[in-house]
């Protein structure tokens, strides 16, 4: 978001510069995915009639007799990623057609009314726009590269149809919400990648704690529905509309600035987007979510789902800029959750566990940009975030694969996610070992990784940021440990898993193998994009320094630019009121300084700790001391989920328990039963009358009902 | 369509056909043998709702208010009417009953084992009744048939019931049959207030809309009226006749009782007690008291079901629940509300209906309804399992099926007026997935622990014929609303604006009451029964005909004498 070419781009707006956009076929890119739920579905069904059958005469599994793979496990293989290359091809070709043009207002496209009553019409309509388009080529980008990965890793399993037919439905809500006109449809998405969420982690459903962490994540998410199910509500009786174009080009003038309503919106925003994005209070559900088959964790639970509360914020961002203290709550919640889930994963063994800290804590840094105004820094992180934590699921599931092998080839229980049973895997699995190293060096925010760019204007912005400056330093410095705790903990699991003596044991060891190709593929794709990603937005002060040495790159603050007919009103607002951003950080020094020291410490950190941990001996989980002391809090989460179950979970079941016991079986229905016992004193002629002959009934009811009529006439 | 429809004169015998062809069709069950009479019964209702589904374009949304209406005199001396119309409301209330019966029948074909003539006998004579009281236009007629759906119920429950059906039958009719004497007490007086003014006597809905009468009045009669019809809702606290009777109802009687008999109570609402009591409804302190024991419900309901054992009496709870959005919807008393609770309607009955359908299923298969006797069917009834998913995710209302776009509009509506009520309500959509999913993963997830559900049977074709309507249903209604949005909007609109005094001359139903002229001149208008269209002097009816007959309350006999 740089300044200087701000006030060009303003003035293009005030002009109302015509579109010459023209979007090809955008509707095909929802129905492309929905297509193949359809066909895989349908096909899962099958499929999953056929093990029933099986299981009912009392075999375990069909298996895939003599005759090969099933046509209902070779047709998916097609189908789920054919359908994502279409969409990603589709999508990028309106990319590249807005390249080309000057879009200032976005282009709508309705296909029917889907609720209209009274003042209330709400379009089933799709909007193409900057903001939607780069998270359109994220989805469908890494979603293609992660639907070719699965095509590996999920070929045993017997529910593979099922599989792709989860996750294309997944890439079909993430669309509609990201491309969704109006909040309500944005909301159809949101609730619908839940819904896929919830199904995906529970795919493995018998076995009952994946069931029940896909239960947790839909319940927790529902927390923060209601909060944006709120903040729609208040939206509607201001505007008496939901459509993204009439709140935000009515709200500077109908709101006031730092008002109750748009601070009681924003914060209602708020718990939506903390909910899908894991923050604090509500991050609960996603290191359970990691249940899940690890290129879900990848797809739903690093790259896109999960920044769906970032795009909420910068899709929103008129009204935030609107609210300073609903802003500042983002950033807050942000600093706090990245700095919390960053210590928390420190101390994790299960390799996917500390990645899905690792993603809180990014979510974190994203909710910090957008919570303090740089809505394209925000949304450079999740684009950058996307690549090398994609990257980094997508390796560890090569791990665990590998290890799952090698384990089940000898009957060994040990666990194929704990780092500490791994060690020395590089000598196996040396491109999965290489591209994992470029995507840790990217989140660590190495310089030139495409990470050191997104992370780094982030902590900048939060350092310079205007308003109650003593918050944003105490933000700014958690931002900075953060970051270096990030470098710390995932070089421990690189070194952990990758380095020092294999631990797995000798017979294992030899069943340990690379990835297929239709696995390492992806991960160099990744591997690439991790590198280069972050050079499509380098800061203007940072390409013109010879630090930066990216003097020869045209696209200098690209991302700050494509998005700022998106962002230009709220900078706007948000320099009105607050003044501009400060031009060095909280402690002096400008910019390129600061991008120097953070990959400095960034890499010195790294090289230290990969020594550290390297010096130290690890032994396998099962013999393995367990932690003590600070190591035993972090290692068990600083203890929110007993803490949760304590003050919410457990009351809220003992009070329901209570209100079936007592108030309705006792209070209730006891004066009911007195009233009916009172009525059973007329029993003597009660038994008179039940002969059990359903016309003396009618017939005493009729007569019963005349006699009354009759009295209360007379 | 409209063509054939023109031709058949569709219009003027359709709703006759629908309220009396289900007593004809009893004939047929009785007439058939013990084993055939399922057949009969649903040949016969899926053939009312094939003739029903002509009202789709009979009705027209841009037309009156009240259409394909009919009069008939049935007790002149009292002005009773055998009177009949509906509006976009009732038009989908109808639609509901007709779609629901042939379902819940179906969908119970192995279920109902014995006297089985006499029990599709019963269905038959359920659906006259509530067809009836969605078309009636007279309340005399009305209050005949509210009362008539409670006797088939109360044999249903009480003899094709389980284990403890007496008490769940005789709870039921006493709930239901106190409320609805109070109302009794209530239509006749305001009948005779009608009169106290001079008008000659009338039960036609129109005739009695703003009777005058003082506040005092107005709140005791809508103490009356909303008594019995909170019942029927079920509003807490007098919802506990609900779960017991549903866990002792066999699965059409179940299904029946959701989707449709729980809606008779709201429509009471909607189309009487708003209306004729306008002050009352529009009184801060009885919004407020509705208000508060709908959302209570909600919160309430869905705490009790997510302890349930029991999958039936769960779903019974989150009956309550659903109501409590109907019920904000309704005293919200905006047009989005109300839009909305009309949908939540219609949703709860075809997703709760399916779900009874389902746990019905699973019932006929392991003659348990207990939540921990099932597990990991979805691996092997993959797809009762997905029905099912599909079901449960309608009924906590996600985005896409119909329970969302009722929800929705309810709480928005609700929000407009109260917004620390709709807050409050809004938890609800966290509860129902606190109820819901344990119960899903229970029954479908997990390990597939028992011997006895290794070998049960997926769907049959039977089962899929009867789910597959419903499911489509929940997705359409959920996708594209509009077409019963648009044509309930009329009735609706027409009852918020009449119930709020400053719109009330503008509004439809204010209009289609002045239209309707001086009572007693109605049956002139519209003959429909050639023998009933002799002209009513409204100056005999009083002096020759009530000879000896002196009406409590009839100020001008007591003035001459």
């Amino acid at each position: 978001m740089s300044a200087s070419t701000l006030p060009t781009v303003v003035a293009s707006v005030a002009q109302g510069t015509g579109s010459g956009f023209d979007p090809v076929l955008p509707g095909l890119i929802l129905l492309l995915p929905l297509l193949g739920f359809a066909l895989n579905g349908a096909l899962a069904l099958v499929s999953g009639s056929r093990s029933a059958t099986a299981l009912r005469e009392g075999r375990e599994e069909a298996g895939h007799d003599s005759g090969g793979r099933p046509l209902t496990h070779t047709l998916p293989t097609w189908i789920g990623p054919g359908v994502m290359l279409a969409a990603f091809l589709l999508t990028l070709v309106n990319f590249v057609g807005m390249l080309g043009v000057e879009l200032v207002e976005p282009v709508i496209r309705s296909y029917w009314t889907w609720m209209a009553t009274g003042a209330l019409s709400i379009e089933a309509a799709i909007q193409l726009d900057q903001l939607s388009l780069i998270m359109m080529m994220v989805i469908t980008g890494v979603g293609f590269l992660i639907h070719v990965f699965s095509v590996g890793y999920m070929k045993e399993d017997p529910g593979y149809p099922r599989y792709f037919a989860y996750l294309n439905l997944f890439v079909f809500f993430m669309l509609i919400l990201v491309m969704g006109a109006n909040f309500p449809m944005m909301f159809v998405g949101w609730e619908g990648v839940g819904l896929c969420s919830y199904l995906l982690i529970g795919f493995w459903f018998r076995d009952r704690e994946k069931a029940d962490a896909g239960k947790k994540a839909f319940i927790v998410n529902r927390v923060g529905d209601f909060g944006l199910l709120v903040a729609m509500f208040i939206l509607f009786a201001v505007f008496g509309t939901l459509d993204y174009q009439g709140i935000f080009e009515a709200a500077p003038d109908t709101l006031v600035y730092g008002g109750a309503t748009v601070t009681a919106v924003t914060l209602f925003l708020l718990l939506g987007a903390a909910g899908k994005s894991a923050q604090v209070p509500l991050y609960v559900w996603l290191p359970d979510a990691m249940a899940g088959p690890t290129p879900v964790s990848a797809l739903i639970h690093a790259a896109t789902m999960v920044t769906a509360g970032v795009y909420l914020v910068a899709r929103s961002s008129v009204l935030f800029a609107m609210a300073p203290v609903g802003a500042a709550a983002v950033a807050t919640v942000g600093a706090v959750t990245a700095l919390f889930a960053a210590t928390i994963a420190l101390k994790q063994y299960d390799i996917k566990k500390v990645l899905a800290y690792s993603t809180v804590s990014q979510l974190g840094f994203m909710f910090m940009g957008v919570g303090v105004g740089a809505y394209a820094a925000g949304v450079f992180h999740l684009m950058t975030h996307a690549f090398f934590k994609a990257l980094l699921f997508l390796g560890a599931g090569a791990v665990i694969h590998s290890m799952h092998h090698a384990l089940h080839a000898t009957h060994k229980d040990w666990d194929a996610q704990d780092m500490r049973n791994m060690g020395g895997l590089r000598r196996f699995m040396p491109a999965t070992w290489i591209t994992m190293w470029v995507a840790t060096l990217a989140i660590a925010g190495i310089w030139p990784f495409a990470g050191f760019f997104s992370k780094d204007e982030i902590i900048w912005y939060v350092g310079t940021s205007a308003p109650a400056s003593v918050l944003y330093t105490v933000l700014w410095g958690m931002a900075i440990a953060t970051a270096l705790l990030t470098a710390f903990y995932m070089t421990r699991m690189m070194v952990m898993t990758f380095h020092g003596p294999n631990r797995t044991g000798a017979d294992e060891a030899k069943h340990l193998h690379e990835a297929p190709p239709n696995m390492t593929i992806p991960l160099g794709i990744l591997a690439v994009l991790s590198v280069f990603g972050g050079w499509i937005n380098v800061p203007g002060s940072v390409r013109e320094s010879f630090f930066g040495g990216f003097g020869f790159l045209p696209m200098s603050d690209w991302l700050d630019r494509w998005l700022e007919p998106l962002t230009a009103t709220a900078y706007q607002i948000r320099v009105d009121q607050l003044g501009a951003y400060a031009s060095t950080s909280p402690v002096g020094g400008g910019h390129v300084l600061w991008g120097a020291i953070a990959t400095g410490l960034a890499l010195a950190v790294v090289i230290i700790g990969a020594r550290a941990v390297a010096s130290r001996e690890i032994r396998p989980a099962v013999e393995s001391p367990e932690p003590t002391g600070f190591g035993k809090v972090l290692h068990d989460k600083w203890y929110v989920d007993e803490l949760y179950d304590r003050i919410i979970v457990r009351p809220i079941q003992a009070l329901s328990r209570a209100c079936w016991r007592w108030i309705d079986q006792v209070i209730i229905d006891g004066t009911v039963n007195a009233v009916g016992s009172v009525a059973r004193g007329f029993g003597w002629f009660g038994s008179l009358v039940q002969t059990g002959q359903m016309n003396t009934y009618a017939f005493i009811l009729t007569l019963g009902a005349l006699v009354i009529l009759g009295v209360l006439i007379l | 369509m409209s063509g054939i429809l023109q031709a058949s004169a569709y219009e003027s015998w359709i709703l006759h056909a629908l309220i009396w062809l289900p007593l004809v069709g009893i004939l047929g069950v009785l007439a058939s043998s013990e084993e055939r009479a399922k057949d009969v019964a649903f040949a016969w209702t899926a053939g009312l709702f094939v003739l029903s589904l002509g009202l789709l374009w009979s009705f027209d949304p841009a037309g009156p208010l009240f259409q394909l209406t009919s009069d008939a005199a049935w007790i002149e001396l009292w002005g009773v009417g055998y009177s009949l119309g509906i509006d976009g409301i009732s038009l989908f209330m109808i639609l509901l009953t007709t779609f629901t019966m042939p379902v819940a029948i179906l969908g119970a074909y192995r279920y109902i084992r014995e006297k089985r003539r006499a029990f599709y006998s019963l269905m038959l004579l359920l659906q006259t009744g509530i067809v009836g009281v969605f078309a009636s236009m007279d309340l005399f007629l009305f209050y005949i048939f509210f009362e008539l759906t409670l006797v088939p119920m109360y044999f249903i429950v009480g003899i094709w019931g389980g284990e403890r059906r007496i008490y769940a039958a005789v709870k039921f009719f006493l709930y239901t049959a106190l409320g609805s004497l109070l109302m009794l007490v209530g239509i006749l007086y305001l009948y005779v207030q009608a009169r106290a003014g001079g008008a000659p006597p009338s039960f036609h809905y129109l005739d009695l809309l703003g009777t005058p009468l003082t506040l005092g009045e107005q709140l005791w009669l809508f103490a009356a009226f909303a008594l019995a019809f909170a019942i029927k809702v079920p509003l807490f606290p007098v919802h506990t006749w609900l779960p017991d009777a549903h866990v002792e109802a066999p699965t059409p009687g179940s299904v029946v009782l959701a989707a449709v008999l729980l809606k008779l109570g709201a429509y009471g609402f909607i189309r009487f007690v708003l209306p004729l009591f306008p002050d009352a409804a529009t009184h801060p302190t009885v919004v407020m008291v509705m208000l508060i024991l709908g959302v209570v419900g909600i919160v309430y309901a869905a705490w009790v079901a997510a302890v349930q054992p029991d999958a039936k009496k769960l779903v019974a709870y989150t009956s309550v629940a659903h109501m409590g959005f109907v019920v904000l919807g309704i005293f919200a008393l905006t047009l989005n509300g109300l839009q909305g609770g009309l949908i939540v309607m219609i949703s709860h009955g075809i997703s709760t209906g399916a779900l009874f359908l389902l746990l019905g299923m699973l019932y006929e298969r392991r003659h348990t309804r207990r939540i921990e006797d099932f597990g990991g069917l979805a691996r092997v009834t993959p797809l009762l399992a997905t029905a099912f998913v599909i079901t449960a995710l309608a009924s906590i209302g996600l985005p896409g099926t119909s329970g969302f776009v009722g929800e929705f509009l309810a709480l928005l509506g609700t929000w407009e007026r109260h917004p620390i009520i709709a807050l409050v309500g809004t938890t609800g959509v966290i509860f129902a997935a606190y109820y819901m999913l344990p119960m899903v993963q229970k029954i479908l997830f997990n390990e597939l622990e028992r011997d006895e559900n290794r070998t049960m049977p997926d769907l049959s074709r039977r089962e899929i014929t009867v789910l597959a309507p419903l499911v489509l249903l929940m997705v359409v209604l959920g996708v594209f609303p509009t077409p019963v949005l648009d044509r309930m909007e009329p009735g609706a609109r027409a009852i918020v604006e009449y119930v709020e005094e400053s719109t009330r001359e503008g509004s439809l139903l204010e209009a289609a009451r002045t239209e309707a002229g001086s009572p007693g001149r109605r049956f002139v208008d519209h003959p429909v029964f050639p023998e009933s269209t002799g002209p009513v002097d409204p100056t005999l009816s009083l002096r020759d005909g009530v000879q000896g007959f002196p009406i409590p309350g009839d100020r001008r006999l007591g003035d001459e004498g």
